[in-house]
């Protein structure tokens, strides 16, 4: 009885330091304008201060409208970079789990090497480089970079996956007169399908929630995403930041995360931890 | 590994074998190649240069004037104050809020590991904080602890209702750190979940039997147990909270003396278009990650070689 007890309140507990932030968020994003001017402390808006759809009126129909343009940006940009890389991952995995060759330490040692990279750490000679070739402001500006940052936990993540893979299979076929190129697209990616998805999530939350490559490669909204379109929708003074437009904003940004994390929460959990785990 | 399914050793199948393996030698080598051209384009590439350039006084606003400084960067660097007050916050930052993640991060792992009702709901919940942007949660957190307009304040009872958590360097500090234990723990308590079901029931039954406590079996079977998870994880936590940027960029732009490394190296290089300086920058930095994973895996190694020994 005493266990039970205990393991309800570390399940609130858990749900309450989940929540608690988003709920907030959302709150916020209901409150009016003025009524945050003029304080409004409390968690939730109050009658008075209850602006309905306002907030979101004004970012999608209204005023700051380009923030649609960061939405498109977003969506786009992190759609481009996680099916690249997905593909290049795939090749690159199935290479070091099934075969021998000459190099595949080097790979690995390349792929941990860039995991730990600190990003900032690129952002002056990458801003320099894509200034001269053109690739400054643009969607291949910032595909580029998360497609190369993605590669090492897709490799991992789809690494993993693939060494549990019956590769019998595989061998049957090349006996029954498939070439390896044939085995491998005939009858390992159906297979190993699953690992993909989940590896695509993994690279698509990656690509949505990066902020340093985003307001340091871009300059205008032909390409900012929403992370560096929230740090401008700041006014003039950064310690009075329009609260609860911004907070509307984050919802708007966190609103595909939260479904996705809803649809796939197994797969994501298994690809987080078999890549660390197991490899 | 592959290869362990032919066993017969006649030559022919010996000549079809290593013909064989030519041939996958050579695939296995152009399927990572696009692999490893991205990632080198994007990282090997720009570094390269920023060595160069770290060697150049060079500045976008007056690139007319780029000339040859040798190692000067870097000697200002590490005479400079400024960049030791930031490595001081980064690895501040880094220590406290890696440890509190942990120590947090095993509770709900243990919570979820027995739990047995409301598992969907919880596995889902506590991805949520891993989903949602930095960006957002830095804003959630600001907001949360502006004197405007936050409930912290207004929930804490022995903090005053117009305290201003941003008006110095010790409660913004607290507030960073907040904000960064917040969105990173989930991620630790899953890496952590991961190792737990690797413990063996039958060792903690046997241990319960002997009369161990719950403290004993948690320090001389769970820990000990999960040791390589718990190394992934610290490691990448480590290393990640080392590279702190969005939190502070959001919650106090590096005021009140709250810059990292990475905010530094950022102001340097975007907002002052420094290049030079900037790339010495991003050297150091980069030469200070590798130089604590070498550490932190070094440090785990040994433990890892005693844990051996034990068994």
């Amino acid at each position: 009885m005493k266990r039970k007890i205990g393991m309800t309140l570390g399940i609130a507990l858990i749900l309450i330091w989940c929540l608690l932030p988003v709920a907030w968020i959302i709150s916020l994003s209901f409150k009016s304008q003025e009524a945050i001017t003029s304080g409004s402390p409390g968690f939730f808006p109050t009658s008075d201060g209850f602006a309905g759809w306002a907030n979101y009126e004004a970012l999608l129909t209204g005023e700051h409208s380009d923030f649609v343009q960061a939405i498109i940006n977003s969506i786009g940009i992190s759609l481009i970079s996680t099916v690249l890389s997905v593909i290049v991952a795939t090749l690159a995995a199935y290479a070091v789990a099934r075969l021998e060759f000459k190099g595949k330490k080097f790979v690995l040692w390349v792929a941990l090497a860039i995991a730990m990279f600190p990003v900032v750490s690129l952002v002056s000679p990458l801003f320099d480089l894509w200034s001269s070739i053109g690739l400054f402001d643009t969607w291949l500006g910032l595909i580029i970079p998360y497609m190369s940052f993605t590669l090492p936990l897709a490799i991992w993540t789809l690494s993993a996956f693939f060494r549990e893979i019956p590769w019998e299979m595989e061998q049957a076929a090349q006996v029954d007169g498939a070439t390896s190129w044939q085995a491998f697209r005939k009858v390992i990616v159906p297979l190993a399908a699953p690992g993909v998805f989940t590896a695509a999530i993994l690279t698509f939350f990656f690509a949505w929630n990066d902020f340093v490559f985003g307001i340091s490669l871009t300059s205008s909204s032909s390409a900012r995403p929403i992370p560096a379109a929230l740090s401008f929708l700041v006014g003039s003074d950064p310690f009075n930041p329009p609260s609860s437009l911004l907070a509307a904003a984050a919802v708007i940004g966190t609103v595909p995360i939260i479904i996705i994390v809803l649809l796939f929460q197994r797969k994501i959990v298994a690809g987080l931890t078999s890549g660390a785990v197991k490899g | 590994m592959s290869t362990s399914t032919v066993k017969s050793g006649d030559s022919p199948e010996k000549q079809r074998e290593s013909d064989k393996s030519r041939a996958e030698n050579r695939l296995g080598q152009k399927l990572v190649l696009p692999a490893v051209i991205l990632m080198l384009l994007v990282t090997a590439w720009p570094m390269i240069q920023a060595l160069w350039l770290s060697l150049f006084q060079y500045r976008l606003t007056s690139p007319d004037d780029r000339e040859m400084v040798g190692l000067n960067n870097y000697v200002t660097i590490f005479t400079d104050p400024i960049f030791w007050r930031d490595t001081g916050n980064t690895v501040m930052i880094m220590v406290v809020t890696v440890s509190i993640e942990f120590v947090i991060g095993m509770a709900f792992a243990l919570i979820m590991h027995r739990v047995i009702f409301a598992r969907g709901l919880i596995r889902t919940s506590i991805l949520i904080p891993y989903g949602v942007i930095t960006v957002v949660s830095a804003f959630a957190w600001q907001f949360a602890f502006s004197a405007n307009n936050g409930f912290v304040n207004y929930w804490l009872p022995f903090v005053e209702d117009n305290f201003d958590w941003f008006g110095s360097y010790g409660s913004s500090m607290v507030a960073i750190m907040i904000s960064e234990i917040w969105k990173t723990t989930p991620f630790m308590s899953l890496l952590l979940l991961a190792g737990l079901a690797q413990v063996s029931e039958d060792t903690l039954e046997a241990a319960k039997v002997d009369g161990a406590t719950w403290w004993q079996r948690l320090y001389k079977v769970i820990l000990p147990n999960m040791r390589s998870a718990i190394m992934v994880a610290v490691l990448f936590r480590a290393l990640d909270a080392y590279r702190i940027f969005d939190n502070i960029f959001v919650m106090t732009r590096g005021a009140n003396n709250t810059e990292s490394v990475s905010f530094l190296t950022y102001r340097q290089s975007i907002e002052l278009l420094n290049l030079g300086m900037g790339s010495a920058l991003s050297v150091v930095l980069f030469l200070s990650v590798l130089l604590i994973a070498a550490l932190l895996v070094k440090v785990f190694r040994v433990d890892l070689a005693q844990a051996r020994g034990e068994r």
